[in-house]
């Protein structure tokens, strides 16, 4: 399991590594935890030329919360965010997400920029940024742009992150209401088979003012479900209105046979996450 | 493609080596400087037993470029203890047969170092969660689980005021 051959790149300012992508061209990948892209380079399904480690670059690395809003630095690990006692106040279910993935040690180097910039439908923080309705930035030759995370998957490996950008922070309001991250996993450290991030709102008169639901490895993108959060926002919360949100969601979902299991089992899971999620999210709000 | 000059603090030394870029750091632990507590179990970020700790973190490190470590503090379980004077987790896996074949306990004991410095005083559920990147073929992992608590209790034990 030995990579190919490479030339290491340690740029120590945002503007030095855009530049060094710019220069390399399409033969240049960004590393960060490097905890998706190393096993790709082993396996040499991922070859490249030159990676440009982002780690000495300081200005990724941040948790600010600040009028209703977080910004989360790219370089910003997973369990950095798990640590986050700031993060916990702000938007709870980034550490319920953020348990859920892989192991500790991976978890130490695992960032949130690789993982919402991998593209992988696996990765279990895309369809999170998307129920939180985040943006990400984007920074390349030409300036900085913010994609919205609804926007950002065109299908597995594909984003709308061009080969010059680099992404480098997260935010999205703060989320205080209701919350769950439920994934249904074979074991530890494995990706999902079925998994749902939720957040539900309750008003001071018991109607549901905001419902967010997207969904992880369930597609070839993570998958926002626009048609139950408006259902349930419009028809508030009920046992009648969950199942029509897990049937509408299963209606938006496309998984395919895998070592997982076949499609037809993928949704059954599904289904049962997101009726648990839905009603742990209710209980929480 | 050239070798580089890597820099690294390891078990308190300070060593330094050449390597390509694409070297990963375990081949370059065990290979270059004969470091082999650290193991290969699976080459592939799943078994944990090539953790070591780098700066504070447990890391797999057939998951890290040793180029990436330039500079780093690296403990292994040798750092650890050595066959003179255990670690009290070393003690305790011995006393309570944390090990079987021993193959995935360096890292297992090295991962286990980590959690106990972050949480001295884990619950059980707390221990399985934080060694749940090691994995062992052999123990069933009740007496690994056993072992880490019994080194927390002993490590918590309040010294004798000085
Ligand atoms: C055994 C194992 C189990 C895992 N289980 C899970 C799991 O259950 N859920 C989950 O979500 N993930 C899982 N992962 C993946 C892990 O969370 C990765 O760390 C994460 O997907 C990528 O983050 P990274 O910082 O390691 O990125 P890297 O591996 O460094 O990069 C990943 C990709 O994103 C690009 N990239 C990285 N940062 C940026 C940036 N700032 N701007 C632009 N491009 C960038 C890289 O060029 C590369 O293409 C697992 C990994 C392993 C090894
Ligand atoms: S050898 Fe590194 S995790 Fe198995
Ligand atoms: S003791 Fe044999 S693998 Fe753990």
């Amino acid at each position: 399991m030995i990579p190919g051959r490479f030339e290491y790149h340690q740029p120590d300012s945002l503007a030095a590594a855009v530049g060094l992508l710019s220069e390399l061209g399409e033969d240049a990948r960004v590393i960060a935890g490097g905890h998706s892209l190393i096993p790709m380079m082993k396996l040499r399904l991922a070859m490249p030329e030159h990676l440009v480690d982002l780690k000495a670059i300081d200005t990724l690395k941040h948790i600010n919360v600040a009028d209703g809003v977080v910004r989360i630095g790219a370089m910003t690990t997973q369990a950095e965010l798990i640590g986050s006692a700031e993060l916990q106040l702000a938007a709870p279910i980034v550490k319920e997400t953020s348990l859920q993935i892989a192991d500790p040690q991976i978890r130490y180097q695992g960032t949130i920029g690789g993982n919402v910039a991998n593209g992988d439908p696996g990765n279990d923080m895309p369809a999170l940024m998307q129920a939180l309705d985040a943006s990400f930035t984007l920074h390349g030759p030409g300036g900085a742009r913010d994609v919205k995370a609804r926007d950002f998957y065109e299908a597995a490996y594909f984003t709308a992150r061009d080969d010059l950008e680099i992404l480098t922070e997260v935010s999205f309001p703060t989320c205080t209401g209701g919350y769950a991250y439920e994934k249904q996993k074979r074991k530890i450290g494995d990706y999902a088979t079925a998994a749902a991030a939720v957040l539900l709102t309750k008003a001071a008169d018991g109607s549901c003012s905001h419902a967010a639901i997207a969904l992880t490895n369930l597609a070839d993108t993570p998958v926002f479900c626009d048609a139950a959060s408006t259902h349930l926002m419009q028809s508030g919360v009920s046992a009648d209105s969950i199942a029509h949100a897990v049937q509408s969601c299963i209606s938006d979902i496309e998984p395919v046979e895998d070592n997982r299991g076949p499609a037809e089992f993928k949704k059954h899971a599904a289904a049962i996450i997101l009726k648990r999620s839905l009603e742990t999210a209710w209980s929480r709000a | 493609m050239t070798k580089e000059t890597i820099t690294l603090t390891v078990n308190g030394q300070t060593v330094e080596t050449r390597a390509e870029p694409r070297e990963l750091l375990i081949h370059v632990l065990r290979e270059q400087l004969e470091i082999t507590g650290p193991h290969i179990g699976c080459e592939t970020s799943h078994c944990g037993a090539c953790t070591v700790d780098i700066d504070g973190r447990s890391v797999k490190s057939c998951t890290m470029f040793a180029i990436q470590a330039q500079g780093a503090e690296i403990t292994t379980i040798e750092g650890l203890g050595n066959p003179d004077k255990l670690h009290v987790l070393q003690e305790k896996f011995k006393e309570h047969h944390g090990l079987q074949c021993g193959f995935c306990t360096p890292g297992m004991i090295t991962r286990a170092h980590r959690l106990l410095k972050e949480n001295p005083n884990p619950t059980e559920e707390e221990v399985r969660m934080g060694i749940a990147g090691n994995l062992c073929r052999c123990t069933g992992y009740q007496n690994i689980v056993k072992s880490i608590m019994a080194a927390a209790a002993e490590l918590n034990q309040p010294e004798t005021a000085a």
